[in-house]
């Protein structure tokens, strides 16, 4: 395989996606450069896996072009798809077929020939920790497995280029944190990774930069500290037990914080802005216990998808997410 | 991480090398699916057994046993049904992202659909030989030459090979495995009764005797029973006289209509 020429791994231009009426890409431009991660970051229906599928040459885009490993995807697609591997949001693995017989499947649609096939599913195997599982027909393995199947599949011929869309999804928390581990391998190794997920706190682990898209555009981008700065860090808040309390704990934490607090009835807490910190928690905590009122939850909530988007939209993540044109950009 | 074991450069693939593993995984999918297994091998020994001894006493043909007439037939409506299988593996295969995992893969273009279809060719071999088989035990007999008797197999397989693309036709358009059930059940089985598969087309009422004479399964059945020297249904229309020269015009018109149609179809569908 040749090696990647280009600084740029992958460059999508303009790309515009219409199903009928429906916009499903409209106008996407993004780079991303050899050997970083980029994490593609949007609700439901944002328009992730059509900008995955465009990239992968599984869907051709109406407008706009792209380029992976510095190929034009649509003019020189067979070899696009020497260079990149692609796990689905929807596990493809062949359930009535082994999980070897998967692999070593893959690897002879690859080239590989029949023993560099079956070394290197062998070799998958152990990694993903399936060697046990190998000779069962896939359709037995858990959820968990099949995806660590489906992810084996992917790396069978050493992509240069990866595409995970949403590789963490139904994932219990220990599986998510050892394919982070071998996601990390891989960029080590020089590996350039695409991946779309729809949580802040995934695409901040593992994505040297984030695109934030919704509705079809990109509406943010920069690396996680910048997002956050955007939404503005921290939020402290507190539960109290008993809402008639409420407006007494807000002022105390204006006080605490700095800054003016907002509050939530139904959920009877309130909470505000401020970087201060945990130190700011253990302050929050004693002044509220001061003034006697109970406090049933306490703490610091990091920014998560829903703040991003109602600082950059105005508007909730999943708040009118058919409506292409609800959204005001902002970013 | 254990060794790493280098992934030398692509060597030529080759459509050919390509088809053939696509066509050995539809291969297992038969043998590891009870109900397609049984499809192409207690199914069709069935039907000879119960029409031959069924039907058997009650169906009078000029000039031979019912057993001998019917094969013809049997023969002819099992490949029909082949493209069922055909339909419902490619209907399968996009239902669950295997298609997508193939296209994403550097694959010789029209390995997927070749894999398919010569994955179907091989299953519907086997039907062949079992109903052959079973023929035999029946009191089927062939009393042809032997070019002929092989003539009678390769029309068999001529007629497999047009059906398979009326199968990736089907599979193309409908959308769930389904889908194709449902269309297969409606639309190909009164195809292969409208014939003169089971009883001679001049017992039929004459609207239907009209359809069943034009029909490309009656046909290949007739054909079947001229070339394997067993009794025909002595009907006087001129498809039913000359039935090897009107097969062979349909699997030509099949494969020149359906085939560009099916791959065309087959492209819409993946390329969305
Ligand atoms: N094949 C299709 N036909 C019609 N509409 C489609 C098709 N594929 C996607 N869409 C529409 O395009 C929009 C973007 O879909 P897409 O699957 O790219 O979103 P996503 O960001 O991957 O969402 P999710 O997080 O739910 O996977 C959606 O509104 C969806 O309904
Ligand atoms: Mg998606």
């Amino acid at each position: 395989m040749p090696p990647i020429q280009t600084a740029l791994a992958i460059e999508a231009s303009g790309l515009v996606k219409r199903y009928g009426e429906k916009v499903a890409l409209d106008g996407v431009s993004f780079e991303v450069p050899r050997g970083t991660v980029c994490g593609l970051l949007g609700p439901n229906g944002a328009g992730k896996t059509t900008a995955v599928r465009i990239l992968t040459t599984l869907a051709e885009a109406d407008a706009g072009s792209a380029r992976v490993a510095g190929l034009d995807v649509h003019a020189s697609a067979k070899a696009v798809r020497r260079l990149l591997g692609l796990a689905a949001q929807e596990a493809t693995v062949d359930g009535l077929l082994t999980g070897r017989e998967n692999l070593i499947m893959i690897g002879e649609l690859h080239h590989l020939g029949r023993r560099t096939s079956v070394a290197r599913a062998d070799e998958l195997l152990d990694q993903f920790a399936l060697t046990d599982a190998a000779g069962r027909l896939a359709k037995t393995y858990s959820g968990g497995m099949r995806r660590r199947l489906d992810l084996a599949a992917t790396l069978v011929a050493r992509p240069e280029v990866l595409f995970l869309d949403e590789p963490t999804t139904g994932l219990d928390p220990r599986a998510r944190n050892e394919l982070w581990a071998v996601l990390d391998t891989l960029v080590g190794e020089g590996t350039t990774i695409l991946l779309t997920t729809q949580y802040l706190e995934e695409a901040d682990r593992l994505a040297d930069d984030i695109v934030v898209i919704d509705h079809g555009r990109v509406i943010a981008r920069g690396d996680a500290a910048g997002l956050k700065r955007q939404v503005g860090g921290s939020q402290l808040f507190a539960t109290v037990a008993d809402a008639a309390r409420l407006p007494e704990a807000a002022g105390i934490l204006a006080r605490v914080s700095g800054s003016a607090p907002e509050i939530d009835e139904a959920a009877r807490s309130v909470h505000a802005g401020g970087d201060e910190g945990p130190r700011a928690v253990a302050r929050l905590g004693e002044a509220l216990a001061d003034a006697g009122i109970e406090v049933e939850d306490l703490g610091l909530r990091r920014p998560t998808l829903d703040d991003v988007f109602l600082t950059l939209t105005g508007a909730p993540a999943d708040a009118g997410a058919d409506a292409p044109q609800a959204a005001e950009v902002g970013g | 991480m254990s060794v790493r074991i280098p992934v030398p450069a692509e060597r030529r693939g080759g459509l050919a090398r390509d088809t053939w593993v696509i066509a050995r995984r539809g291969l297992l999918h038969i043998r590891r699916q009870p109900e397609a297994l049984a499809d192409v091998t207690l199914q069709p020994v069935m039907f000879v057994l119960l029409f031959a001894y069924v039907f058997g006493g009650a169906i009078q043909v000029e000039g031979g046993d019912y057993q001998e007439f019917l094969m013809g037939g049997i023969f002819a409506q099992t490949i029909v049904f082949g493209a069922f299988g055909v339909a419902i593996g490619l209907a399968y295969d996009r239902s669950n992202g295997a298609i997508d995992r193939f296209r994403s893969l550097p694959l010789s273009q029209g390995s997927v659909l070749g894999g398919h279809a010569v994955a179907s060719l091989l299953r519907g071999l086997l039907p062949i030989v079992l109903m052959s088989l079973c023929g035999l035990i029946v009191g089927w007999r062939i009393t042809t030459s032997v070019y002929e008797a092989a003539g009678g197999y390769l029309l068999m397989i001529a007629f497999s090979f047009a059906i398979v693309w009326v199968g990736v036709l089907l599979g193309s358009l409908l959308p769930t495995p389904e889908a194709v059930q449902g269309v297969a059940f409606t639309v190909l089985f009164p195809i292969t009764f409208i014939a003169s598969t089971f009883v001679p087309a001049d017992t039929l009422p004459e609207p239907l005797q009209t359809v069943a004479n034009w029909n490309p399964v009656s046909a290949v059945s007739e054909a079947l029973r001229v070339l394997f020297g067993n009794p025909t249904s002595e009907s006087d229309a001129w498809p039913m006289e000359h039935p090897i020269v009107y097969s062979v015009i349909w699997i030509i018109a099949i494969v020149a209509i359906c085939a560009p149609l099916a791959i065309r179809a087959y492209r819409r569908t993946i390329a969305r």
